[in-house]
């Protein structure tokens, strides 16, 4: 790299959020994700979401059509994407418009002048063009003709059109942010070798458009400072940087690896949940069966189906899919047939928000079927933590021959954090006991005979001689499982379900505390919002306030001490993408007297930490 | 394995009791299946027997084989899992005409556009018994029922017409009581590699009796239906003195007293498609219905596919492996010096 052609000052940081942001069509995604690598190989912590609209391809240049990519890099640990972005890139008007409201006071703007014409401006629906009118004083802004500039960098490959000489201005906006955050190049150099190893042209103008973007930071007078993250002091090990979706993926091929089963996944495409599916139909060699369905009640039908053959089931989903797939559900309950079902949770009711996040399919997993019908429920907290659960999942499902709901949700989907890389012999196996062929003689078979221990009965698969029995949804007979409609029969098979699934506690580690033993205020959470709440806590307990938190992982049934844990507590602080459900399981389990606090927050997007910190201290001050 | 022990009909019956109406058409369906089954050489063990909702769903338990009784219309949904589970088994799917293809209809031209290697026995009794009488898909416009008091408003869909235009590649029609036919047809379905479709005209004998009177009373059967044989032409009657003759694109009934049998259609059970909905459309009192196989054709099964891509998948990435797969992205590593190496 040349040296700057003008004074340049180093500063050291702990950490910068960055936001990319452009049209849909403009790669703002293969940006940030390179911006993510990169920090990530450098060794910073590093947490990101991508941000993008439910159209695939709205109207170029609208704010319907805007897609962003945040990262959050650090010297130190982190657990969120970040709150506020202390750095906007913006690609179009539309872009600025859409994600200037999220900027920090302050924050640096680095805009695209050539997206700034008129036409661009109306559709932004901006009467003024902001970079004129005054509209982002108070800013530091960083006008650039990328378009220009990146066009002028390739002016010789001849054999390139404009069109697609634009296309590589991703890249170009991306070696610029390398150059102020002092980023090593190597990463996407070679990310641009493989992606493009069918084409030299592009590789040569990606690369061009990278190296051009970071000379553009010697060369500009307006870039008098570079700053510098140091790596972060994480846990030693192997990393890699995984998102909420592939690691469930990860996990329940994990899973079946360890129960020697083949993997049966039936799924109808649904976002945010796709990914999964796309993961998994990508690992055939581990003997993955990925079966796309017609819809969702035939992905849970065909769970069930497999489940029966002996296969380690799950299908994966979001509400309204979950929705549809109810009664199949209930079949499988009452089949106690093991299998597990992912719920990438996103905005609802209805089609409500594909692409954004909620917490509010908690209830659903609890309540939502006909008649008594008990599942465990349980929720990863991080991306990292998607892969744990997918396993734990699949344990609780053969231990107690029951389906289990796992909680994730669009922002653990999608986000993604450094992962430390496990050893796979780390991990113990999972065994799986089908009872085989009877000796002479032996007793009938008896479908239904629990095991005393556990309340689960014997998973004799099809193909076992002897074993033959026919399982439905009718009401039945303890043990024999024959169809019977007599009044007490009924009755204890629902006592059954329902106990089986309650000894389930046995199973369940017991729940986790930071801060006091006792006291004032505790904050219960769930599911995604760990990272947000975690750091708040931090961060009031950091200013010499008694604070607890309790993230709870186990839904149904919950740990066995979290009862003693919420009575040790004057109040209860619950935030929760949702409007209080948690706090209705709490109440109705433990039937507490304390005070809940609920905070609710349903607007598609996560937490941020500081609207946490501010509500813990608003209650603690 | 020992040597198979030759099964018997009795092997097949399970120790619960049948509970269907007293003269309804399920009974000889039931007992021509637990008759069937021995000769086809498949240990029980491997025979699985799938049902949806409806009179004709409780037909598992009383099967003597693995079994499922599952929700109404999704019986297709858990056979494909299994199959693909277990591609040994041989799954048998037992439905009604309102299980299939009304609340059932998408799951049903899925799982023949698959072709899963399952066999499909469809009991058509043209109403909803179950739930005591309303009209079905297949109902006739006009029929009166509870819930159409003057008479169904609705067209009926045509089961192996809508088999054909899902690609199915074996298509069978057979009657409650012509046992011997329906046992061969069980048989024929049971051989075909992909998914078999038979309907079988099956007497509600409570709500829609007679509804298939024309095809089973032994006066007028033999003028209303047409029993297909492959490569033979298309003869019926009392006496086979009739037979189907195309004029152009028009079928027409003719006497073989006026035309040569050379001049008859002749059935082709791997035809092309459109022979087989052609013969689906064949509706008395116009035409007699045919009864036997529409049509057999081999195609790859759905389970073979999938199976085989997994032998692909393994041949050229190697058996999978938890490590490589865990590192099967940039990964980096943090030393306890802290530097940072790059991978």
């Amino acid at each position: 790299m040349p040296e700057s052609k003008h004074h340049v000052e180093y500063q050291d940081i702990e950490s910068v959020i960055i936001r990319f942001a452009g049209d849909s069509g403009d790669g703002m995604q293969l940006t940030g994700l390179q911006f993510s690598n990169t920090s990530a190989v450098f060794g910073n912590d590093i947490s990101t979401l991508p941000d993008f609209p439910a159209e695939i391809r709205a109207p170029a240049g609208t704010l319907a059509g805007v897609s962003g990519f945040q990262v959050n890099f650090s010297s130190e640990e982190i657990l969120t994407p970040g709150d506020a972005p202390q750095v906007l890139v913006a690609m179009n008007p539309a872009a600025l418009k859409a994600n200037l409201i999220d900027l920090e006071p302050g924050g640096k703007i680095i805009v695209n002048t050539d997206a700034f014409n008129n036409a661009n401006l109306k559709k932004a629906d901006y009467d003024s063009n902001p970079l004129e009118d005054g509209s982002l004083d108070g800013y530091d802004v960083y006008e650039l003709p990328i378009t220009t500039l990146n066009r002028n960098a390739l002016a010789d490959l001849e054999d390139l059109s404009t069109r697609d000489k634009d296309r590589c201005k991703n890249f170009f906006s991306l070696g610029l942010t390398f150059w102020i955050y002092d980023r090593p190049l190597e990463t996407t150099l070679s990310y641009i070798d493989k992606k493009f190893a069918k084409n030299p042209l592009l590789v040569d103008a990606n690369k061009r458009a990278l190296i051009a973007g970071y000379d553009v930071g010697h060369n500009t007078e307006a870039f008098q400072t570079r700053f510098h993250i140091q790596p972060a002091h994480l846990k030693t090990g192997v990393y890699r940087r995984i998102t909420g979706n592939e690691a469930i993926a990860l996990g329940m091929i994990t899973a079946a690896q360890k129960a020697g089963k083949p993997l049966f996944y039936g799924s109808y495409p649904i976002t945010p949940a796709s990914e999964i599916l796309h993961n998994l139909a990508n690992q055939k060699q581990f003997d993955v069966r990925t079966f796309q369905a017609e819809d969702e009640i035939a992905a849970m039908g065909s769970t069930i189906g497999a489940a029966f053959g002996g296969a380690m089931a799950a299908t994966g989903t979001s509400g309204p899919g979950v929705a549809l797939k109810s009664e199949a559900i209930n079949l499988a309950l009452v089949l106690e047939l093991p299998m597990v079902i992912v719920n990438v949770q996103r905005g609802g009711p209805s089609t409500g928000l594909p692409t954004k996040t909620e917490q509010s399919d908690l209830l659903q997993a609890m309540f939502g079927r006909n008649g008594e019908s008990p599942v465990p429920v349980i929720a990863p907290a991080t991306p990292g933590d998607c892969f744990y659960m997918a396993i734990e999942a699949f344990r609780m499902a053969v231990r107690a021959m029951t389906p289990v709901f796992v909680l994730s949700d669009g922002y653990l989907g999608n986000s993604a954090e450094p992962w430390l890389i496990p050893d796979p012999d780390d991990i113990p196996p999972i065994v799986v006991k089908h009872p085989s062929a009877p000796s002479n003689g032996a007793e009938p078979f008896e479908p239904y005979k629990r095991n005393s221990e556990t309340f689960a009965r014997p998973w004799a698969i099809p193909g076992t001689p002897g074993l033959e029995h026919r399982l439905g949804g009718l009401g039945k007979q303890p043990d024999t499982g024959n169809v019977s409609y007599v009044p007490f029969d009924h009755e204890q098979m629902v006592k059954d379900r329902a106990e089986k699934i309650a000894k389930l506690a046995d199973y369940v580690p017991p729940q986790t505390l930071i801060g006091p033993e006792e006291g004032d205020l505790l904050v219960v959470s769930w599911g995604s919002t760990l990272g947000a709440v975690r750091s708040a806590v931090k961060r009031v307990q950091g200013q010499a306030y008694a604070v607890s938190h309790a993230h709870i992982r186990y839904l149904n049934p919950f740990p066995k001490n979290l009862d003693s844990i919420v009575r040790r507590f004057d109040r209860i602080l619950v935030p929760e993408m949702n409007l209080g459900q948690l706090i209705f399981l709490l109440r109705g389990r433990y039937g507490l007297e304390t005070p809940f606090i609920p905070y609710p927050k349903v607007q598609g997007r996560p937490f941020t930490i500081r609207e946490v910190t501010e509500k813990i201290l608003s209650l603690v001050e | 394995m020992s040597e198979p022990i030759k099964l018997t009909r009795k092997d097949f019956a399970s120790d619960q009791a049948v509970r269907w109406c007293p003269g309804c058409g399920d009974y000889a369906i039931l007992a021509q299946m637990q008759k069937t089954l021995p000769d086809l050489g498949v240990p029980k063990e491997n025979i699985v027997f799938i049902s949806g909702i409806g009179c004709s769903s409780r037909f598992p338990y009383y099967m003597n084989t693995y079994g499922i009784h599952s929700i109404h219309g999704r019986a297709p949904t858990l056979a494909s899992g299994l199959k693909l589970a277990n591609p040994e088994l041989s799954v048998w799917i037992i439905t009604g005409d309102g299980d299939s293809l009304s609340i059932g209809g998408n799951h049903l031209i899925h799982i023949l556009r698959r072709n899963i290697d399952v066999n499909i026995v469809l009991f058509n009794n043209r109403i909803y018994g179950l739930t005591k009488g309303q009209y079905s898909p297949t109902s006739l416009q006009g029929h009166k029922t509870k819930s159409s008091p003057m008479g169904s408003v609705e067209q009926p869909l045509n089961p192996l017409s809508v088999a054909v235009g899902t690609e199915a590649t074996f298509i069978a029609r057979t009657i409650d009581t012509n046992v011997k036919h329906m046992g061969e047809v069980f048989r024929r379905a049971a051989a075909h590699k992909g998914t078999s479709f038979v309907e079988v005209y099956q007497n509600c004998v409570i709500f829609n009796d007679g509804a298939w009177g024309y095809a089973t009373d032994n006066q007028t059967k033999d003028d209303h239906i047409l029993e297909l044989e492959d490569g033979q032409p298309l003869i019926f009657g009392k006496e086979r003195d009739k037979g189907i003759r195309l004029n152009g694109l028009i079928p027409e009934v003719v006497s073989l007293a006026d035309v040569s049998p050379n001049e008859l259609l002749v059935h082709d059970e791997d035809g092309p498609a459109s022979l087989a909905f052609f013969l689906s459309r064949m509706r008395q009192p116009a035409f007699p219905e045919p009864i036997g196989v529409f049509r057999d054709i081999k195609k790859i099964t759905y389970e073979e596919g999938a199976i085989s891509q997994i032998s692909e998948a393994v041949a050229s990435r190697g058996k999978g492996d938890l490590h490589k797969l865990f590192h099967a992205s940039d990964t980096w590593e943090v030393t306890p010096e802290h530097t940072n190496g790059h991978n």
